[in-house]
């Protein structure tokens, strides 16, 4: 993976995670504060759009600008302050999560809230308003968030929940529409360990599965189950629940307490560039097949260290090479609790439509924040990765997103590259509110991305 | 914006009063297509045309005159559609006239003519329509090649030579796209006889089709993202062996 950022402006063609929808812009790395100001002066003189990009980890097109000027921000990688008494960073946006970690674990503290790979920037973090397993209890990354630099085309401001609340919140799940976030001040969360206890189970199938992960809101801070997504029948949403707790020193091994806090060591294995689709329809029954017989029947207890526990996939690099050259989608959305039966629902058209799912994550949703545009309201959340470009998967979204629009869910920006704009006002009500602070903030709509064309989320005029 | 799945909200077609663009356009309505100028020579037919689109849910549909043969106005006529569009995610080539007359019957002014229709007309408009969709950093192009152009046959070497050299000039141009980052597709298609104004009267050839079935193939290419589509797709493999088969053979099929 080339973490380098190019050293100049230069002609980039920009994909995000999935690969499915690159599109060319031309890319500059932000190498301070001061140099992001003068390039957004230039970018409103020149293309007259922008956009700020962290790791490119967003799944369609949201960290994507055609045609305008995107705003590497890996750069801006610098942890400015660390209070390792209160567990509270000013870390510049840039910063990978993984980054992060290597310096707040060994003080005794740890992400409050971290999505499933560590190759995430703080400012993507904060810009997709993201979750992880633990929302049922903590809510989203932004609630940790006490503080925040944007800058726009009309200046630098410092935002906070309290102090500015509109313009604070419609940059959190902002998805990069209302500036460029340059640092945050983030609280963590007190460790006293490095590692995870984990706890592993069946699920039998999907009935069996939602009520064990319903009981874990109560009893775990950390809970997902992984879904065989073509399993059917009788075992349609069979799956592997794991629930998790950060360990206690009593939890570890003897001889591993008297050095509770230790860094990961960061080694993956990378997928070579060109590769064409290996992740195939026989390959991902089998692979499901085994994953689901490899968990133990009856609940088993282990200690592990974080990476695998929340970074499970990491252990590749570009891993999401592995789908060839056509790439692949992530189709990540929520239902609330009185509709949890469109769960099934979504599984059992997926499967009628001969659709392979590859990878399912089934997960619960606490109390949403206060972020007009974030993805988390109470209830099921589901992450289906697909294969891109294959027979029916565009119709059979098409109606999934009817579904999931009907039933007062949505669908998650920070994984789209294909829903309707039609149906964006009814999954996320308070669109016109936000787009009313972005109007302000950015007055002359300088920031835009590909998702923000497709779906309209702000006006646009080339 | 062309969605990940290759479905655009925005359409231009080069040749509006196409039977294969209109079936192509008539699916992608169903999907995304929201705004459409159709460009062409003969304004009732173009109007007949917008009317359906309109029927079919597309908010927006104009018609604009173009004639391939017009090279002069070619790079004016792309930037304006730009503008009037917002956006071009996708642009079909559709311009084309079959031509079947021979040695004896044929004019060189008809031959150009003709090859102009086909080739040089096209292909002008075409690179006027490349560097808009590459300045923006994004879009499709689909250009109706034939399966005339994969081997040049004695029947209709006039149009035959014409598709080839389109076909060539595409597939250079894929090349090029490619290179340059551009963000642009190119997605080239080579039907084999389709019922449509352009074949009536004819005696259908083996394996003829449907405007529908072609429409069918372009947007399962869309979404595929495949570089070519030959259809119907049983004329794949023969498009393969028609490439081997010896010049003398070649020469004496029927026509
Ligand atoms: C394997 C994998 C697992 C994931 N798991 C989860 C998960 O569990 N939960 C979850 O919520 N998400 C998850 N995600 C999605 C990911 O967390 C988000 O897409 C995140 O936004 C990516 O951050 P990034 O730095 O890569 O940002 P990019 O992908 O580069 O950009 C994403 C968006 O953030 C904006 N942005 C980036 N930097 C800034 C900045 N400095 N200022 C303003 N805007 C900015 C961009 O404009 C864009 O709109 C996962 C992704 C992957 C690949
Ligand atoms: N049908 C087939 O069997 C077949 C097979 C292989 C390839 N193709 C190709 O597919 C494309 C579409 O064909 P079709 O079947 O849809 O036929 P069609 O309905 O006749 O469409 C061709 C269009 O090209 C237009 N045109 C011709 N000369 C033009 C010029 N100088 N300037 C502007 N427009 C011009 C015609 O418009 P006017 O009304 O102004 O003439 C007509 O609308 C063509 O390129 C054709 O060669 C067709």
């Amino acid at each position: 993976m080339s973490l380098k950022p190019p050293p100049h402006r230069e002609r980039v063609l920009a994909s995000g995670f999935g690969r499915a929808s690159a599109s060319a812009a031309t890319t500059a790395a932000v190498s301070s504060p001061d140099h992001l100001d003068e390039l957004i002066a230039l970018a409103a003189t020149t293309s007259g759009r922008a956009l700020a990009r962290g790791l490119g980890r967003a799944y369609g097109d949201a960290a994507q600008c055609a045609g305008g000027l995107l705003l590497d921000c890996r750069p801006l990688d610098q942890i400015l302050e660390m209070d390792p008494a209160r567990g509270v960073v000013r870390v510049q946006a840039g910063c990978s999560l993984r980054a992060l970690l290597r310096e707040i674990v060994p003080a005794g503290w740890f992400l409050p809230v971290t999505p499933g790979t560590a190759e995430v920037t703080i400012g993507g973090a904060i810009a997709a308003d993201v979750h992880g397993k633990n929302h049922h209890r903590d809510g989203t990354f932004s609630a940790f968030v006490d503080a925040l630099v944007l800058h726009t085309p009309t200046g630098r401001r410092n935002l906070t929940a309290t102090d500015s609340p509109e313009q604070f919140f419609a940059t959190v799940a902002g998805m990069g529409l209302t500036g460029v976030i340059s640092q945050a001040t983030v609280r963590l969360a007190p460790i006293t360990t490095s590692k995870m206890v984990v706890e592993t189970r069946r699920g039998a199938d999907l009935e069996a599965t939602m009520e064990m992960l319903e009981r874990a809101d109560a009893s775990h801070h950390y809970s997902v189950a992984w879904v065989d997504g073509v399993a059917r029948g009788r075992s349609l949403g069979r799956s592997v629940i794991t629930l998790g707790e950060h360990a206690g020193v009593e939890d570890l091994a003897p001889p591993q307490r008297t050095r509770p806090l230790v860094p990961a060591r960061s080694r993956s294995l990378p997928v070579p560039p060109l590769l064409p689709r290996l992740i195939t329809a026989p390959l991902i029954s089998a692979f499901n097949e085994a994953y689901f017989r490899r968990a133990p029947r009856r609940a088993k207890r282990e200690v592990l260290d974080y990476p695998p526990y929340f970074y499970p996939l990491d252990a590749l690099s570009d891993w999401n090479r592995l789908y060839g050259r056509r790439g692949f989608l992530q189709y990540q959305y929520v239902v609330p609790d009185e509709r949890a039966d469109v769960v099934r629902l979504v599984f059992e058209r997926l499967i009628a439509a001969g659709q392979h799912p590859s990878l399912v994550v089934l997960k619960r949703f606490g109390p949403a924040g206060a972020a007009p545009l974030s993805f988390p309201r109470p209830g099921w959340t589901v992450a289906i990765d697909l294969a891109a470009g294959t027979e029916n998967l565009a119709e059979t979204l098409d109606r999934l997103d009817e579904l999931v629009a009907a039933a007062n869910g949505r669908v998650y920006f920070a994984k789209d590259g294909r829903l309707r704009p039609e149906l964006v006002a009814a999954m996320y009500p308070e669109l016109g509110r936000w787009q009313t602070t972005r109007n302000e903030l950015d007055p002359e709509g300088l920031f835009v991305s590909d998702l923000a064309r497709r779906l309209k989320l702000v006006a646009w005029e080339p | 914006m062309n969605d990940a799945t290759g479905m655009p909200a925005s359409a231009v077609v080069l040749g509006g009063d196409s039977e294969l663009a209109a079936a192509v356009l008539a699916k992608l309505a169903k999907r995304r297509l929201e705004r459409v100028v159709l460009a062409g020579r003969n304004e009732q037919g173009l109007a007949r045309r917008c009317s359906e689109l309109s029927a079919l849910g597309v908010g927006q549909v104009n018609a604009v005159h173009f004639d391939a043969t017009d090279h002069q106005r070619h790079d004016a006529l792309a930037s304006e559609i730009a503008s009037e569009l917002g956006d071009i995610d996708l642009v079909v080539m559709a311009t084309g006239a079959l031509e079947r007359r021979g040695i004896d019957e044929l004019t060189s002014a008809e031959v150009a003519q003709s090859i102009d229709t086909n080739f040089t007309g096209p292909a002008a408009a075409l690179l006027g329509f490349a560097r808009v969709l590459r300045s923006q950093g994004h879009g499709t192009l689909v250009v109706f090649s034939s399966l005339a152009a994969v081997r040049v046959r004695r029947a209709n070497f006039v149009y035959g030579s014409a598709k080839a050299g389109l076909d060539g000039f595409c597939q250079g141009l894929q090349d090029e796209l490619e290179h340059a980052k551009s963000g642009v597709r190119l997605m080239i298609v080579r039907p084999g006889f389709v019922h449509t104004k352009m074949t009536t009267g004819m005696r259908p050839q083996p394996l003829a089709t449907e405007a529908d079935v072609v429409a069918d193939a372009v947007v399962r290419g869309l979404e595929t993202g495949a570089g070519a589509v030959v259809v119907p797709a049983a004329l794949g493999p023969l498009s393969v062996l028609m490439r081997l088969v010896p010049r003398p053979l070649w020469r004496r099929l029927p026509s």
